[in-house]
């Protein structure tokens, strides 16, 4: 018979990561009539088969179905479900994948989660298959499904998941319809997350797709969670660059720069395209937040520090053109480069830097006097007339970044302290709050310490520092840094 | 005087009879118009006369005056058989004043000549010296080719000589004279790292020195700091100088110099209780005060609070003294200090200022006191707001409640990015974050 195979067939190893629930390796036998495999019970032949051939693989996956059905109750049960399946995953399955789609019907993708997985997974993997139902109500039952399973039982094969996640993406990006893979993205990551501090390769994906379809508030829910668990460096990259694009468009320049500050702050032995991009955004967004550009960390990675810049130019001259405080010198400065920041796509962060050039000048005002005449903020600002002082005035206001009033009368505007008295009650619990974050904080930190402390290399480090020194204990307080 | 320009007589004669001590009639500056040359010359003796005449020759506007210097200089150049300076000075001169002072080719080939001789000759001598190992005599035979180099204007080379001398030093004496020799030349050399060594060197010696060349060190060391833009220190140094240095330092500076350098460096740069405590209470330097009132109006103006009179005194100093070889490139920066100062300590007492007051006591317009004003807040050097409208200035004093509050939550939110973003580093380095890694060799999900 033509499923008769019985290869172990040892597939690409897919390791996705560590920490999370790991994946034994999975081995792709045939399955059936191999007399030493379990036997399988009732087959219940219901279904058409066009060929002998085809009907027996038929039967087999009934078979299987059936299996999925019944072994779907409990962690035992599923623990041998898995094992079928795993035996049965292979050419078997996806030879005859064309055929697998009606059977997902039977099955209910809450319960059976995993075997409905295995058999989705199956069918989407042939691009065939995808052509052919391509639009149509796939997207629907994947999307289905991607909602409705169950977190224990997809974890248990989260290579598949992910692959069915991607194929989804891509049928979206594909119909150019990005936001019918929101919803069912996220929560596809809720469920692969084993804690919601993971980062998961969907969380690229689905901050990616938020992107597409300017959804950022959905993109935020993500976002929110901090992230202190990460397995493949390129997630990381992927995730703090599309995320810093969300908080831009939601203009929260500070979480901006947190994310981006990550990705260009990251231990890294090469220089990837993500990184300079990434630093080229990390340029824009603090000069529009704070005016200057921080120097790197003593922490960043040598290859980041040496070879960032050169790859960068123009923006590091930006930011030296924006040190001077000339608008009109900025102005000209990025008209003459604006095809580079074009290409780049960053000219509307560009075109920021240039307001906030105004901003920070009459920032820097409201140090400086109490009242100043309207056309004395227009001179000293570089703007045009007295009339444009008081609009960028008046937007400062609104926006809370400056404290002002504007007397039209004498055309004066006069400039305040700032009015909080830190003494609200919703400045109380703010302060509570933020003690009360800084204290969980601070207790994660020396729970790691001491979890490194009694870490087998970090001892054996200090054996062999010990001996090297040979002078006093004391010297051992610097030994742990080197790990951070 | 044939100096064709304004003398103010009843002023010249006042100020060269009013002065006591000192062989020199002491002109003091008045302004560049009335720059009485030769007076100012007859103040320096050496090298330093005719480079400081060569300056004022370079520096100054007025035709008259340059013809004169140029002509001093030229004759004095001429009398110390300096080919160097001769040559400088007929270059400038350009065949501006008359035959008398063209280019002499041939006294100057002939100087040259008996140059060399006594070049040989010295340097025969030196070595019959070394050959003899008499350290005394190797000593003397060094410093007589540094004193021949230097006054033939090879300055380097008298450097080198003098130098020289220091293995060959045996009493303290020695060491102080050679001491002094490299800074006279370093001073002309223009490199003050070595005065300062120097004098630090001078200044170690174990033996009691004698008081005038005590003077001589400190106005010596003042002067490097000077030049090297160290004006507190220059200011102390000058200070300290007491008044034995006299004329003794001519080839150098003059008194009337240290006078009018200590105390602008000392208005630029020390707080009020210093300026009242080491320049008017100060004896020892008040006895240089004297030889120029003007300077010393000035610091008592300055101190008294009568800014307007003080900042006059400056202005009409300021001609003579860009004259001045080595003040001329601080007088700018020195001036704006003193002016800054000025005007933060007019501030300082008020809770409000009236602009228009303010404007007319410092004698300046409203709008350039009020720039004036704005950058000194920006710089932080005035804790102060401007009322533009009423054009008024009000103190303003942080509220440190609001501030501390503030910095706490600023600190507390700095806190959390950084932790969380090192906790983040420390994950990805546990995971062995190695980048050459990932970009082919695993085969990733996406």
């Amino acid at each position: 018979t033509p499923l008769g195979r019985s290869r172990a067939h040892k597939s690409t190893i897919r390791r996705s990561s560590r920490p999370v629930s790991s994946p034994p390796t999975r081995r792709k036998a045939a399955s059936r009539t191999a007399p030493d495999q379990t036997p399988e019970s009732e087959p219940s032949s219901k279904g058409k088969a066009p060929s002998a051939a085809a009907a027996a693989a038929m039967e087999s996956v009934e078979a299987l179905v059936a299996h999925i059905q019944g072994l779907s109750g409990s962690a035992d049960e599923l623990a041998q479900l898995h094992g079928l399946l795993k035996q049965a995953d292979g050419d078997a399955l996806r030879a005859h994948s064309a055929g697998l789609l009606p059977f997902l019907s039977h099955l209910h993708p809450g319960a059976h989660s995993l075997g409905y997985l295995y058999l989705l997974d199956s069918f989407v993997s042939s691009s065939a298959n995808l052509r052919a139902h391509a639009g149509g109500d796939l997207l629907v039952t994947v999307a289905d499904f991607l909602t409705s399973c169950s977190a224990d039982q997809i974890r248990m094969a989260p290579d598949k998941f992910l692959n069915v996640c991607r194929v989804l993406k891509n049928e979206v990006m594909q119909l150019n319809a990005p936001i019918r893979g929101i919803a069912p993205l996220r929560a596809a990551v809720r469920k692969i997350q084993t804690s919601s501090e993971q980062l998961t390769p969907l969380h690229a994906e689905y901050l990616m797709l938020c992107l597409l379809a300017k959804q950022y508030k959905a993109g935020l829910s993500v976002l929110e969670d901090d992230i202190f668990e990460v397995d493949q460096p390129k997630d990381l990259f992927l995730y703090c660059y599309y995320g810093a694009m969300i908080y831009i468009g939601l203009k929260k320049f500070r979480k901006a720069l947190e994310l981006l500050h990550n990705a260009v702050t990251a231990p890294m032995s090469s220089l990837n395209a993500i990184t300079v991009e990434a630093y080229k955004k990390y340029v824009l967004v603090s000069l529009i937040q704070s005016g200057q550009v921080p120097s790197f960390p003593k922490y960043t990675s040598s290859t980041a520090q040496r070879n960032l810049k050169n790859h960068t130019q123009i923006y590091v001259d930006l930011s030296t053109c924006y040190g001077t405080g000339s608008y009109s010198d900025l102005e000209t400065f990025i008209q003459s480069n604006a095809e580079a920041f074009q290409t780049d796509n960053n000219f509307g962060l560009v075109k920021q830097v240039l307001s906030s050039m105004y901003k920070r000048n009459i920032q820097r005002l409201t140090q400086t006097y109490l009242t100043l005449s309207l056309e004395d903020i227009a001179s000293s600002v570089q703007l045009n007339t007295p009339k444009e002082a008081e609009m960028h005035v008046l937007r400062m206001i609104e926006d809370g970044e400056i404290h002002a009033t504007i007397n039209q009368k004498d055309g004066m505007v006069s400039f305040n302290e700032d009015p909080e008295q830190y003494k609200s009650s919703e400045m109380v619990e703010h302060i509570d709050s933020s003690i009360q974050r800084l204290m969980a904080l601070s207790k994660k930190l020396t729970s790691i310490d001491q979890n490194i402390s009694c870490d087998h290399a970090f001892l054996m480090k200090v054996q062999s520092g010990r001996e090297r020194a040979r002078f006093d204990y004391d010297d051992f307080d610097s030994v742990p840094h080197k790990y951070f | 005087m044939d100096v064709d320009c304004e003398v103010s007589a009843a002023a010249a004669a006042a100020v060269t009879n009013g002065l006591g001590g000192g062989e020199q009639a002491a002109a003091a500056p008045v302004s560049a118009d009335q720059l009485d040359v030769e007076a100012y010359a007859a103040q320096y003796s050496g090298r330093t006369r005719v480079a400081r005449l060569l300056f004022i020759a370079e520096r100054c506007g007025v035709e008259a005056i340059q013809l004169e210097a140029l002509r001093m200089a030229h004759d004095e150049a001429r009398a110390r058989e300096d080919t160097v300076l001769y040559l400088d000075a007929v270059l400038k001169i350009n065949s501006r004043l008359g035959p008398r002072y063209r280019h002499d080719q041939a006294w100057v080939d002939s100087v040259n000549r008996r140059a060399e001789q006594r070049k040989e000759k010295l340097e025969t001598e030196l070595n019959g010296y070394r050959t003899n190992l008499i350290k005394e005599s190797i000593r003397m035979g060094y410093n007589d080719i540094g004193d021949f180099f230097y006054a033939h204007g090879h300055l380097s080379e008298a450097f080198k000589s003098y130098i020289r001398t220091r293995d060959y030093c045996t009493t303290s004496k020695h060491i102080v004279q050679m001491c002094m020799h490299v800074i006279l030349v370093s001073i002309e050399l223009g490199q003050f790292a070595h005065v300062t060594n120097y004098v630090s060197k001078a200044e170690q010696t174990p033996d009691t020195l004698d008081a005038v060349i005590v003077a001589k060190l400190r106005a010596a060391a003042g002067l490097a700091n000077l030049e090297t833009k160290k004006y507190k220190l220059a200011a102390r140094k000058f200070l300290e100088t007491g008044p034995e240095l006299g004329s003794n330092y001519s080839e150098v500076i003059a008194p009337q110099d240290v006078a009018v350098y200590g105390a602008l460096c000392a208005l630029a740069s020390f707080d009020r209780s210093e300026l009242k405590s080491k320049v008017i209470d100060n004896i020892n330097f008040r006895n240089f005060l004297e030889l120029v009132p003007e300077v010393r109006e000035l610091v008592n103006d300055f101190y008294a609070s009568r800014y307007g009179s003080c900042l006059e005194h400056l202005e009409k100093l300021k001609p003579n003294l860009l004259l001045d070889i080595h003040l001329r490139e601080h007088l700018g920066t020195l001036y704006n200090d003193i002016r800054h100062k000025a005007i933060i300590q007019y501030t300082l007492p008020f809770i409000s200022v009236d602009l228009n007051t303010m404007a007319s006591a410092f004698k300046s317009s409203v709008s350039m006191l009020e720039k004036e004003l704005a950058a000194l807040i920006t710089e932080n050097k005035i804790q102060a707001r401007i009322d533009s409208h009423n054009k008024i200035l009000y103190a303003r004093h942080a509220d440190q409640r609001n501030a501390t509050f503030q910095r706490a939550l600023q600190t507390g939110n700095e806190f959390e990015r950084d932790i969380k973003a090192m906790l983040l580093r420390a994950n990805l380095i546990k995971h062995d974050f190695n980048q050459k890694n990932w970009p082919g060799q695993r085969k990733m999900n996406l």
